[in-house]
């Protein structure tokens, strides 16, 4: 156990997070894991890492991180406006969607910006915890997986897999990530689309949802027109997947997120598909969600071509220096200053 | 939804197939569930990435970029077609749990309401063996039954919001235990000294779908005695293979 970073101060929900725990969910285990699964994906290829290193999810505020290790390389994916204030440096912003190497001592505070819900912290070689059922997330609920079981608390000590990192140039994306804050969610309808009124499902396809601030890693509940059920809200218990849109006695949606129980009791009217999963978890409370119907081939397809989106934005990663505007430096420059730079 | 036979396929997006044989809580279904659970495992079907069973239906997970719904459709049902009936191995648990009303602060309550004494409540519930259903709600947390019909009672009109580890609660025609502190409707009529869920042990929880249990009527001395070798990582409660 390599000692990298020390929680100075923990920011308002932050937990270690890998890829899920999968495998346990038929002894009513959550799959828990990044909600937003590309911020978790991106943030680990930028500073090298192969898929399944934990990194830090962070929730509400930042945390403050002191150096303890030789150097570290850190990478954020997050807000656009989001980034490591690091102190006493002169260049003290370091913005989100980079890397950036830090040595013993140094202080980094990490600033969300407004857009995104989660943030993610990754570090070269990964954050190092215990394999807790297979996997380094952690499951606040039931007290297991990552950093004790917990989100972080000041004092912690957290481990890495390496005590140094090697100096080389950093690096960040040929073009900035875009959240699509506005895109409509797209659904396949059921499991139980049969448990509602035709009524419902118009509601459910045409109305707007707000996301309640009540929203956290188990599920997002929504505000919005209230969807009827047909008779009996209450079915036999059966499973949940990440995306289950439930409906109880209430009429108003929960989408099911990554801590959610792994069974449950209400009728399902629809499910998000696995490519806008990530576009959800980035809207947080307070955000807008509207919903369109798509067929489960249509699903498979844009999860296929979401994965080689991503595949492509991984693989142009780029030196800072290289040829080519980064329009994510620009942005941050901006933010910094306050002035347009015409000169990047 | 496709109809077909007597189950139904429903999907949950690109994510998973449920496959559902009935709407009941009912002991034929539940068996049904858990032999073709059984026969996907061993299948190992691609893409495949993990198999829930619950009281009536089976939901398949899958990796949307390694296969689809349509392909995995058809492989599981042309291997339901192939499938005969095979006597499967079940373990029968025996789960220690002490029904005094000290660990049981609803069996005075339920007894008055099902018309019989403690002794009598303790004595049908320890006298039946269940049949695990399923696991959810928290993890560990096996639904069993079928109760004895005398014991049926509907859900507690106000829940506590924290139920103790180790309650074992009866509702409806099931039983439960509590593995961790939760909110919870059930009523309780005695506490297991007995871990159901350990994240540190390989597979978790204690027990799985498919499984059988019988309880032990235990006093409080033994019941204190067993908290103990618990806490020492010393005790396991006894189990058996049998045939079903």
């Amino acid at each position: 156990m390599i000692p990298v970073l020390k929680v100075i101060a923990p920011g308002f929900h932050t937990t270690i997070q890998d890829e899920g725990r999968r495998g346990f969910q038929h002894v009513g285990v959550p799959v828990s894991g990044a909600l937003d699964r590309n911020g978790y994906l991106l943030s680990n290829a930028l500073v090298g890492n192969a898929p399944g290193a934990a990194c830090l999810e962070i929730i509400g505020t930042g945390p403050e991180l002191e150096v303890v290790g030789a150097s570290v390389r850190v990478a954020l994916i997050g807000s656009a406006g989001g980034g490591l204030e690091i102190a006493g440096r002169d260049d003290a912003f370091v913005g989100s969607g980079r890397t950036v190497r830090l040595a013993r001592g140094e202080i980094a505070r990490v600033r969300l910006g407004g857009d995104a819900f989660c943030s993610y912290l990754a570090i070269e070689a990964g954050f190092d915890v215990p394999l807790c059922l297979n996997s380094r997330s952690t499951y606040t609920r039931a007290r297991f997986g990552g950093f004790s079981g917990r989100p972080l608390q000041g004092g912690d000590m957290l481990h890495g897999f390496a005590d140094d990192a090697a100096s080389r140039e950093e690096v960040t994306f040929s073009a900035p990530r875009d959240l699509a804050l506005d895109q409509p969610i797209r659904v396949v309808l059921g499991p139980q689309d049969d448990y509602f009124t035709a009524l419902a499902i118009e509601e459910l396809l045409q109305g707007s949802y707000i996301i309640s601030p009540a929203s956290d890693r188990m599920g997002f509940r929504l505000a919005g027109p209230e969807l009827e059920h047909k008779s009996d809200y209450n079915i036999v218990s059966d499973s949940i997947v990440g995306g289950s849109i439930q409906v109880p006695g209430s009429k108003l949606p929960i989408i099911l997120m990554a801590d959610a129980q792994t069974t449950g009791g209400y009728p399902k009217i629809a499910t998000v598909i696995s490519a806008d999963l990530p576009v959800l978890a980035v809207r947080g409370g307070g955000r807008t969600v509207r919903f369109q119907a798509v067929s489960r081939e249509d699903a498979e397809r844009i999860s296929r071509a979401e994965h080689q989106r991503l595949t492509k934005m991984i693989q142009d990663i780029r030196p800072e220096s290289s040829k080519g505007i980064s329009l994510e430096a620009l942005y941050h420059q901006n933010l910094i200053d306050g002035v347009v730079d015409a000169k990047v | 939804m496709t109809g077909m036979d007597d189950f139904r396929i429903l999907k949950a997006a690109d994510s998973a197939l449920v496959f559902e044989f009935g709407t009941a809580i009912d002991r034929k279904i539940s068996d049904r569930v858990l032999g073709l659970a059984e026969i996907l495992n061993n299948a190992g079907l691609p893409g495949a990435t993990e198999i829930v069973a619950t009281f009536r239906s089976l939901c398949v997970n899958y990796d949307s970029l390694k296969t689809t719904g349509a392909e995995l459709e058809q492989a599981i049902v042309a291997l339901m077609k192939g499938a005969g009936t095979s006597s499967q191995i079940r373990r029968l648990w025996e789960i220690p749990v002490c029904y005094d009303p000290e660990f049981a602060p609803d069996i005075e309550e339920v007894a008055t309401r099902v018309g019989l004494s403690v002794a009598e409540v303790a004595a049908l519930h320890a006298g039946t063996q269940y049949h695990v259903y399923m696991i959810g709600f928290v993890p560990g947390y096996p639904y069993m039954g079928d109760l004895p019909k005398q014991l049926r009672l509907p859900r507690r009109r106000d829940p506590r919001t924290r139920v103790p580890p180790g309650s074992l609660a009866i509702a409806t025609s099931l039983t439960a235990v509590y593995p961790y502190e939760s909110p919870g409707g059930w009523h309780l009529i005695g506490t297991s000294p007995v871990r159901f869920f350990d994240p540190d042990s390989a597979n978790g929880s204690l027990l799985g779908p498919g499984d059988s249990v019988k309880f032990r009527s235990v006093a409080a001395g033994e019941f204190s005695r067993i908290c103990r070798a618990v806490e020492r990582d010393e005790y396991e409660p006894e189990s058996r293979e049998i045939a079903t």
